[in-house]
C-alpha cells in the first residue's frame, strides 16, 4: 500500500480540534481551512499554468516566451495579476450591471465546487461522494451559464454570439465527456473517486482496458478540451472572428476571474482524466511485480496526480498550439455524427468485455 | 427559423429583423482598418458592405505635386508587403516614357528582389492564414522564413519593408556582395521548410474542413470582379503578368502560370503555396550569373517626361498593379492613377461571402490577401 | 457495410493528419536550438546594422570640425516631404568678400521616410545616413535636430 497518506494527517487535525470544541465549532473551522486551502490552490494553479502555458506556447513558436520579470520571467503572472487588479473596471453603459458582475462569479463558483470533489493524493480529498464522477461533469459544466450571462448582459453583439456558441459548445460535448466516463465507470464498477483509484490499483484502467479505454480516453480528451473552450474548440473566444468573444467587455479583475477560470477549468477536466483513466494517485504499478510497484510506492502520491495532470495539460496545450479552430458548425458535427456514436458503440463494446471478464 | 414564431399575446407572427454587426475598423481579422458591414441571420452572412477611406492618405493627388524620382517612395506606401514590386512598375512607366533600354544586370536583379519579395508576402500571408483559422503558431514559423529574406533586403537595399530600391533609370545602388550567397542559402533553407508548411497546415483534417468549398468564384465572376493574382488564378482565370506581358527579365526564365480550377479558399492556398515553389525556381535560375554591367543608366537629375499617356502593369503578390501616368511635359505627373489588386479582389468579397458563415468570411477575406492601405490608397 | 468501413476509415485517415501537425510543433518544442528570439536590450553590443541599413540622415564632420556642406540646398529639394531645412547665411571672409555658408542644416525625423533621395542628391558627400534605429524620445520638439554642429566650418577645399 501507499506509504504517504494524508490520512494521518487529516486525521490529527480533526482529533486536535475535538479536544477542546463542540462538534460544530470543530466543522465549521474545518470548512474555514479548506475552503482557504482551496482558495490558495485556485490561485496558485492560475498563475503556475498561466506561466507554464506562455511558456510552452512559446517554445512551441520557437520563441523564449516572458523573460523579464524575474528569472525566466518567473514573476511575470504574478506582475499581470497585479495589473491586473489594479486596473479599472469598466462596464459598458447598456450592459445590464447586475447580471454583468454575477456572470465571473458564476463562472468560478462552479470552478471551486468542482475543485471540492478532486482527489488530489490519498487521504487528501475535501468530499468523496459515492457519486463523485457524476457531481464534478454536473458542476464543471455550470460555468455556461456563467459565459450565457456575460455574453448577454455584456451588450456587445460579438459576446452575444459568443456566448450562444458557447452554450451549444458545452451543451454538446457535456454527453460526450459522461459517456466516456461511464465507460470506464463500468469496469470499476462505481463512481466513487476513491473507489475508482482503489481499483486501479494492479494497473491503470487506460492500460487494463484494452482498446474501448484507450478510445473512451481520446473522446475524452476531445470533449474535454472542447468543454474548458480551449483552442481547437475556442469558438466562444474565437479572437479571429469575435474579438475576445463574451469576454470582450470584461476588464480588470472581472476579466481575470474568467481567465483564471479557464486555466482552472483546464486543470479539473486534466484531473478527472487522470484520476479516472490514469489512476489518479495511483503509482504506476504492474499486475503483481511486487518489487516494481514496491519502489513505484515511493514517489508520493501527490506527484504521481500532478505529474499526470501536467502530462494532461500539456496535451492540450499541444492541440492548442497546433491545430486551426473548428467551424460551429463543424463543432457540432463532429459531436453528433462521430464522437457520441462511438461512444455508444464503445460502451456496449466494454460493457461485453466487462461481461466476459476479458479486461486485465 | 423565428418566421414562424407567434406573439402569444397578440397572435400574430413575430417581427424579425437581421442582426447587423460593424465588422471593423478595429478588428483582429480585418488586417488593417477596413470596416465591414455585416447583415446576419445568426451566424449565416446575408450581406457583407465593405466601408473604406479610414486609411486614405491621397497618394495619387501627393504624385501630381512630387517628381517622378520622389513617387517612388510613396508607392511603397500602398502595398507595403510588395512595395518592390510597386516601385518597379513606377520606374517601368518611367523609363517607358524616357524610351531608355535598362542593361541586363539591372532587370535581372530588379526580378530576384521582385521574387523574393513574393516569397516574403505569401509566408507572411501563410502565417497570418494560419493565425486566421486558430492556427497561431504558424504565424511565427512564417516569420521565421521570412526573417531570412528581409535580412537579405536590409543588406542590399537598407530597408526592411520600404525599401525604395527602384529609381526611373536603373537600382539605387548596386546590390551587396554578400547578396548571391545569402539568396542561395534562403533558398536552399526555405526549400527544407517549405514541406513543413504543408505537414502543419495543408493535410490538416480541421484544416481542409475549414477551406475546402468554402467562397467559391467561378471564372467567369473572377473576371468580371477584375480579380487577379493567386485569388483569379485559383478560379482557373489565367492573367499572370509576368507570363502575358513579360517585363524585367521575366522573358528569360522558366517558370508554371500557377492555375487551379476550383476557385475555393482552398485553391488559393494552393497555388499561393506553389507559386512560392515558382518563385523559388526563378531565384534559382537567376542567381547564378547576374551579368556584369552597371546598376543604372544616366538620367537627368529632374526627370522630364514627354506629354504623352504612359501605362504599365507588373504582377505582385497580390494581383495586377498598374500604373497610368499622364504627362504635360512638366517634371512631375499632371495625373497619376494606381490599378491596386487589392481594391478589385474585395469588391469580389459580398459576392463570395453570401450565405456562409462568419468564421468563413475571416477565412475568405485572409485567402483574398487583403491589404488596406493597397485598396485604400 | 461499405458505409461503415469508409466512416471508420475517414476517422484514422483524419486522426492521421492531426498527428502529423502536432509532429511538426513537437519537433520544435523539443529542439530549444531552433529558437529565433533575439533578446533585444541586452544584446546591443553584439547587435549590428547592416552597413547599408537607413536610421537617420548625419551631417558627417572631421575631428577638426569641418563639414562639406556647401548649402547648396539640393537635398532639401530633393526631399519628397519637406523633412530638411537649409537656412543658410553670409558672412564676411577675411579678404572682404562675402560667403554663403550654412547657419543651421534642420532635419525633421519626424518626417523623415528614410528614401535616400538627399544622399543621392548631394554633390559633396556631405550627408549620409547612420545605422541607428534607436530614435524614441520622449518630447517630440527632440526629433528635430539642427545637424551641424555648434562652430562648425566648411571643409577646405569642398565647394
Amino acid at each position: 500500500m501507499n506509504i504517504y497518506d494524508f490520512k494521518s494527517l487529516t486525521d490529527s487535525i480533526h482529533t486536535s480540534l475535538s479536544v477542546n470544541l463542540s462538534p460544530s465549532a470543530v466543522t465549521i473551522i474545518e470548512f474555514i481551512i479548506i475552503a482557504f486551502a482551496f482558495m490558495m490552490l485556485f490561485t496558485l494553479l492560475g498563475l503556475i499554468l498561466v506561466y507554464a502555458e506562455r511558456k510552452i506556447a512559446a517554445f512551441f513558436q520557437l520563441r523564449l516566451g516572458p523573460m523579464r520579470v524575474g528569472k525566466w520571467g518567473i514573476a511575470q503572472t504574478a506582475a499581470d495579476a497585479i495589473k491586473l487588479i489594479l486596473k479599472e473596471p469598466l462596464v459598458t453603459k447598456n450592459a445590464d450591471k447586475f447580471l454583468f458582475n454575477l456572470a465571473p462569479f458564476i463562472i468560478i463558483l462552479s470552478t471551486f465546487m468542482a475543485l471540492g470533489a478532486m482527489p488530489f493524493a490519498k487521504g487528501l480529498h475535501a468530499l468523496d461522494f459515492d457519486i463523485g464522477i457524476l457531481y464534478l461533469t454536473a458542476v464543471s459544466s455550470l460555468g455556461v451559464i456563467g459565459i450565457l450571462i456575460a455574453g448577454w448582459s455584456s451588450d456587445n453583439k460579438y459576446s452575444l454570439i459568443g456566448a450562444m456558441r458557447s452554450g451549444a459548445q458545452v451543451v454538446s460535448y457535456e454527453l460526450s465527456v459522461g459517456l466516456s466516463l461511464l465507460t470506464v465507470v463500468v469496469l470499476a464498477g462505481s463512481l466513487q473517486f476513491s473507489e475508482i483509484i482503489a481499483s486501479q490499483e494492479a494497473g491503470w484502467w487506460i492500460f487494463r482496458g484494452h482498446i474501448p479505454a484507450l478510445i473512451a480516453f481520446t473522446i475524452f480528451m476531445i470533449a474535454g478540451t472542447a468543454e474548458t473552450n480551449r483552442g481547437p474548440f475556442d469558438l466562444p473566444e474565437a479572437e479571429s472572428e469575435l474579438t475576445a468573444g463574451f469576454h470582450t467587455e470584461y476588464s480588470g479583475l472581472k476579466f481575470a476571474f474568467f481567465f483564471l477560470a479557464e486555466f482552472v477549468n483546464m486543470f479539473i477536466i486534466a484531473g478527472i482524466g487522470a484520476t479516472v483513466f490514469l489512476g489518479g494517485w495511483m503509482p504506476f504499478h504492474i499486475g503483481n511485480w511486487e518489487g516494481f510497484n514496491r519502489i513505484m510506492d515511493f514517489i508520493p502520491s501527490l506527484f504521481w496526480f500532478f505529474g499526470k495532470v501536467a502530462f494532461l495539460i500539456f496535451l492540450m496545450m499541444w492541440f492548442k498550439w497546433t491545430f486551426p479552430r473548428l467551424r460551429i458548425d463543424q463543432l457540432l458535427r463532429l459531436e453528433w455524427k462521430y464522437l457520441l456514436p462511438i461512444n455508444l458503440v464503445n460502451i456496449l463494446f466494454m460493457a461485453f468485455i466487462v461481461l466476459m471478464g476479458w479486461h486485465f | 427559423m423565428a418566421e414562424t414564431a407567434t406573439n402569444t399575446n397578440t397572435g400574430k407572427p413575430l417581427e424579425t429583423q437581421e442582426y447587423f454587426i460593424n465588422m471593423g475598423p478595429q478588428h483582429p481579422s480585418t488586417h488593417g482598418v477596413l470596416r465591414l458591414m455585416l447583415t446576419l441571420e445568426g451566424e449565416t452572412i446575408h450581406n457583407v458592405e465593405p466601408h473604406l477611406g479610414y486609411i486614405h492618405r491621397s497618394i495619387e493627388k501627393m504624385c501630381e505635386k512630387d517628381t517622378y524620382a520622389q513617387i517612388i517612395h510613396l508607392t511603397d506606401r500602398m502595398d507595403y508587403l510588395s512595395s518592390h514590386m510597386n516601385n518597379e512598375a513606377v520606374s517601368l512607366a518611367v523609363e517607358q516614357g524616357l524610351e531608355v533600354e535598362m542593361p541586363e544586370r539591372v532587370k535581372v536583379i530588379r526580378t530576384i528582389i521582385s521574387e523574393l519579395t513574393r516569397l516574403s508576402s505569401h509566408q507572411l500571408w501563410w502565417g497570418v492564414f494560419g493565425m486566421d483559422l486558430g492556427a497561431i503558431t504558424s504565424f511565427l514559423y512564417g516569420f521565421r522564413d521570412r526573417e531570412m529574406i528581409i535580412d537579405i533586403f536590409e543588406e542590399t537595399c537598407g530597408a526592411r519593408l520600404t525599401m525604395n530600391y527602384n529609381v526611373p533609370g536603373g537600382l539605387m545602388f548596386d546590390i551587396h556582395p554578400n547578396f548571391q550567397k545569402r539568396t542561395k542559402a534562403f533558398v536552399e533553407h526555405f526549400r527544407q521548410k517549405l514541406p513543413e508548411y504543408d505537414q502543419l497546415l495543408t493535410g490538416n483534417v480541421i484544416f481542409e474542413m475549414r477551406t475546402k468549398g468554402i467562397g467559391i468564384l467561378s471564372k467567369e465572376d473572377a473576371i468580371s470582379f477584375g480579380v487577379t493574382g493567386p485569388t483569379g488564378r485559383a478560379s482557373g482565370f489565367s492573367n499572370d503578368v509576368r507570363k502575358h506581358n513579360p517585363y524585367s527579365a521575366y522573358p528569360q526564365v522558366e517558370f508554371n502560370e500557377v492555375l487551379r480550377e476550383e476557385g475555393d479558399s482552398y485553391a488559393r492556398y494552393k497555388v499561393r503555396i506553389q507559386e512560392m515553389w515558382e518563385s523559388m525556381s526563378i531565384i534559382e535560375q537567376l542567381i547564378e550569373n547576374i551579368p556584369e554591367g552597371d546598376y543604372k543608366v544616366k538620367t537627368k537629375a529632374v526627370i522630364k517626361l514627354p506629354k504623352g499617356e504612359y501605362y504599365q502593369k507588373v504582377e505582385t503578390a497580390r494581383g495586377e498593379f498598374g500604373v497610368y501616368i499622364i504627362s504635360e511635359g512638366g517634371k512631375s505627373p499632371y495625373r497619376l492613377k494606381f490599378r491596386s489588386p487589392g481594391f478589385s479582389n474585395l469588391s469580389a468579397l459580398n459576392h463570395m461571402a453570401k450565405g456562409v458563415k462568419i468564421a468563413d468570411l475571416v477565412v475568405i477575406m485572409s485567402t483574398l490577401d487583403l491589404v488596406i492601405p493597397d485598396i485604400d490608397r | 457495410m461499405k458505409a461503415i468501413v469508409k466512416y471508420i476509415s475517414s476517422i484514422f485517415s483524419a486522426l492521421k493528419t492531426l498527428f502529423k501537425g502536432m509532429a511538426v510543433t513537437g519537433h520544435y518544442i523539443s529542439h530549444p536550438k531552433e529558437i529565433i528570439t533575439q533578446q533585444y536590450p541586452e544584446n546591443r553590443e553584439t547587435l549590428k546594422m547592416f552597413d547599408m541599413f537607413r536610421g537617420e540622415v548625419v551631417l558627417t564632420h572631421s575631428e577638426s570640425n569641418e563639414h562639406r556642406c556647401t548649402g547648396c540646398s539640393a537635398c532639401e529639394v530633393a526631399c519628397p516631404n519637406g523633412t530638411i531645412e537649409i537656412i543658410n547665411k553670409r558672412i564676411e571672409m577675411p579678404d572682404g568678400k562675402k560667403k554663403k555658408v550654412i547657419d543651421k542644416f534642420v532635419y525633421h525625423l519626424s518626417m523623415c521616410t528614410f528614401c535616400n533621395l538627399c544622399i543621392l542628391s548631394c554633390p559633396t558627400d556631405a550627408i549620409k545616413m547612420s545605422q541607428d534605429f534607436e530614435h524614441a524620445v520622449f518630447d517630440r520638439s527632440q526629433l528635430t535636430k539642427v545637424l551641424n554642429k555648434p562652430a562648425s566650418k566648411l571643409m577646405e577645399g569642398v565647394r
